[in-house]
């Protein structure tokens, strides 16, 4: 009997696990990112490389409403160059004491300017399609990291002979339902990477999805540091309860 | 108040006062004896008691940044992540904290199952059990819904929904749950009052649940009564050890989870701020409502005038209610499973029934994952309605021993390891 139970309850949770996986899209390539593990951190020379291709590519379209310039400080830009980068962008402020609204230079303390001003600007400039917002993305979908890379690297193919695109869409084999108004974003050499790094299609897709872990789980390092030190002192603590409940309970009988 | 002694005169002079040294000793102390042979999985009370404690902490703390409006929840989550210092580790520790709480208090349950807990005469106890379980899922469905992510809105607007089903007045009484014509910011504010309010009805539920506890003590894994002294011993300091020794394990297994995979329990979706306009994909719930999920969505067919939403709503909440009864349902006079050989069984098939009624629930309601659902539901009810009766009447089981000291006596060689080893079995 325990043996049946045992097989029902390994079936229900491996056709779980097979489920998780299981949609319209094709299986996730097995990629490994430098964030993986209870040990793992951000690559930083990663996290500003993807930084470049989302700013001269992505920012094209997609907001990152989420982000400061000071939190660009996490991917080891010095106050010097955070500022230079937030002066490149013009912000509207206001009002002012004539009651008038105004454009500066960005600011540290702004967030990343977007590319629109509201979602429907977005959606009328891209053929009716809103591209989201990037902050959380790598969050916002299973596996979000390797989702992202493979739909930019590898999922852009020629549609199969009877699938039907319409106008304003591409086929792309890791995105829901196959149909993405996103056409292909990437090719090779569209970013020149500031470190030297070639920049192949595949390269600046690793490094955007980095970047975008970052964009939306910024305090990854900071998290798994602390998870290290508190579990070991969990275990030292529980080990040492355990001796103290045997001592206590030793003098029964 | 006069049995407390103590030769130490400022806890005599608070003693006469406020007599909260007897009080205490009463609780958990020289007056509270205990059976001895608890087994671990007795600590799932106390754990309980911690998450409860846990997520008011935690709670109280995130309110303090969070913002209950429609344009501003999910950004002010979001800012608590970011910006407020440690924001994201309290609200790590909140969100996976409601499915810690969730694991705890269902092994909790499912160790009263086993052990016969319910049964005379602690039927009160079980039943207070069973409304603090409702007022569990009642609480962590609203606060679901306060990040205002996809799954938040349309979980809310889903379940919300299913008092439409009710004749006559459902549908007025979807419009009185949402403050409005759909789930919006009058549905949002008040899920956010009643997500404060409720932690601290639980307290008080659970304050009667303990109540009710001492007036009988525990049961125990050989679910006989204590005969006397040499079978019980005082709860301090020997469950309160061992009570902070589970504490200690299940805070490292929590923190291991809260700080490497903090978003393994959630849903990717509710990362996607609410859009009235874009339904997702799978609308799921948390893993924890997952098997009731598959029991509504279990029933696809009328019967006579009922419509299969209403039967879906009826068994639902039905799944849960008949708890309340289980007491008067199991009739067999013996407690533990330890001496069922047939219930002991069926316990573990109803285990199994539950697991794949939560996988049902994970998935779409389609076949052929409908069709487990709806023999998963049919089980699940014929679990208490038939085969506990029956068990009641045609099962034989074991002769029980004489006394807790018997058996525990009985166990090891050294005099060591017939004190400690039988009773840390499960």
């Amino acid at each position: 009997m325990k043996r049946i139970i045992a097989g029902i309850l390994g079936a229900a949770l491996l056709s779980l696990g097979a489920q998780a996986q299981a949609s319209e899209s094709k299986a996730l390539p097995d990629y490994s990112w430098s964030f993986d593990g209870i040990f793992g951190q951000f690559d930083r020379a990663a996290l500003q490389r993807g930084y470049q291709v989302y700013r001269e590519v992505c920012a094209g379209c997609h907001s990152m409403r989420l982000v400061t310039f000071r939190n660009l400080a996490d991917l080891g830009y010095d106050a010097e160059q955070i500022k230079a980068f937030a002066v490149e962008t013009t912000v509207i402020d206001g009002p002012d004491d004539e009651g008038e609204m105004f454009e500066r230079d960005g600011k540290p303390s702004d967030r990343l300017p977007s590319p629109f001003p509201n979602d429907k600007a977005a959606a009328a400039a891209n053929g009716g399609a809103t591209p989201p917002d990037l902050s959380l993305m790598a969050k916002a979908r299973p596996h979000g990291p390797s989702y992202i890379r493979a739909l930019l690297a590898a999922g852009y193919e020629e549609p199969p002979g009877d699938f039907e695109i319409l106008e304003g869409q591409n086929y792309n084999t890791y995105f829901p339902g196959n149909r993405i108004a996103m056409a292909a974003p990437l090719d090779d050499d569209v970013v020149e990477y500031q470190d030297g790094t070639e920049a192949s299609v595949d390269q600046m897709a690793a490094d955007v999805s980095h970047f975008l872990m970052w964009t939306a789980e910024p305090k990854l390092e900071q998290r798994k540091e602390m998870g290290i030190k508190v579990v070991l002192f969990l275990l030292v603590l529980s080990g040492i309860l355990y001796a103290v409940k045997r001592k206590v309970w030793a003098d029964l009988h | 108040m006069s049995d407390f002694q103590t030769t130490n005169p400022v806890i005599k002079w608070i003693e006469y006062r406020l007599p909260v040294f007897s009080f205490l000793d009463h609780a958990i102390g020289t007056k509270y004896p205990t059976p001895k042979n608890l087994s671990y999985w007795w600590n799932f009370g106390s754990l309980a008691g911690l998450m409860l404690v846990i997520m008011i902490a935690t709670g109280i703390v995130l309110a303090m940044q969070y913002t209950a409006h429609v344009d501003y929840a999910f950004d002010s989550v979001e800012r608590i992540m970011r910006d407020v210092n440690y924001g994201w580790l309290i609200r790590y520790i909140h969100m996976n904290g409601g499915s810690f709480f969730f694991i705890v208090v269902y092994i909790h349950i499912f160790r009263g199952r086993y052990y016969g807990s319910y049964k005379a005469p602690r039927e009160l106890l079980w039943m207070l059990g069973v409304v603090i379980l409702l007022a569990m899922m009642a609480t962590a469905f609203m606060g679901y819904v306060l990040p205002w992510g996809q799954m938040s809105f349309w979980g809310a607007k889903v379940i919300t929904s299913l008092f439409s089903a009710f004749p006559l007045i459902g549908e007025d009484i979807v419009i009185w749950l949402w403050g409005g014509f759909s789930v919006d910011n009058p549905t949002l504010n008040r899920f956010f009052s009643l997500h404060y309010l409720l932690p601290f009805v639980l307290v008080g539920i659970v304050v009667v649940h303990i109540w009710a506890l001492h007036q009988f003590g525990s049961n125990n894994p050989l679910g006989i009564e204590t005969k006397g002294p040499q079978d019980s011993i005082p709860f301090h300091p020997y469950y309160t050890v061992k009570d902070l020794y589970g504490m200690g394990v299940f805070l490292a297994v929590f923190a291991a989870v809260v700080f490497f995979i903090p978003n393994a329990m959630g849903e990717a979706d509710n990362y996607i701020e609410a859009n009235s306009l874009v339904t997702p994909a799978h609308i799921v719930p948390e893993w924890y409502f997952l098997p009731y999920y598959a029991i509504l969505r279990s029933i696809t067919f009328d019967i006579w005038f009922l419509s299969a939403k209403l039967i879906g709503v009826i068994l639902m909440f039905g799944s849960i209610l008949v708890l309340l009864i289980l007491p008067w349902l199991d009739r067999s006079p013996v407690r533990s499973s330890k001496f069922r050989p047939l219930h002991k069984q069926l316990f573990w098939v109803f285990v199994a029934d539950c697991i794949l009624l939560g996988w049902v629930g994970a998935n779409p309601a389609e076949p052929p994952y409908l069709y487990f659902g709806q023999a998963g539901t049919v089980y699940y009810f014929a679990h208490f309605f038939i085969v506990l009766p029956l068990l009641s009447v045609l099962e034989r089981p074991r002769p029980l021993p004489s006394s807790i000291s018997e058996p525990v006596l009985k166990g090891g060689g050294t005099a060591m390891g017939a004190t400690t080893k039988p009773m840390e079995k499960a």
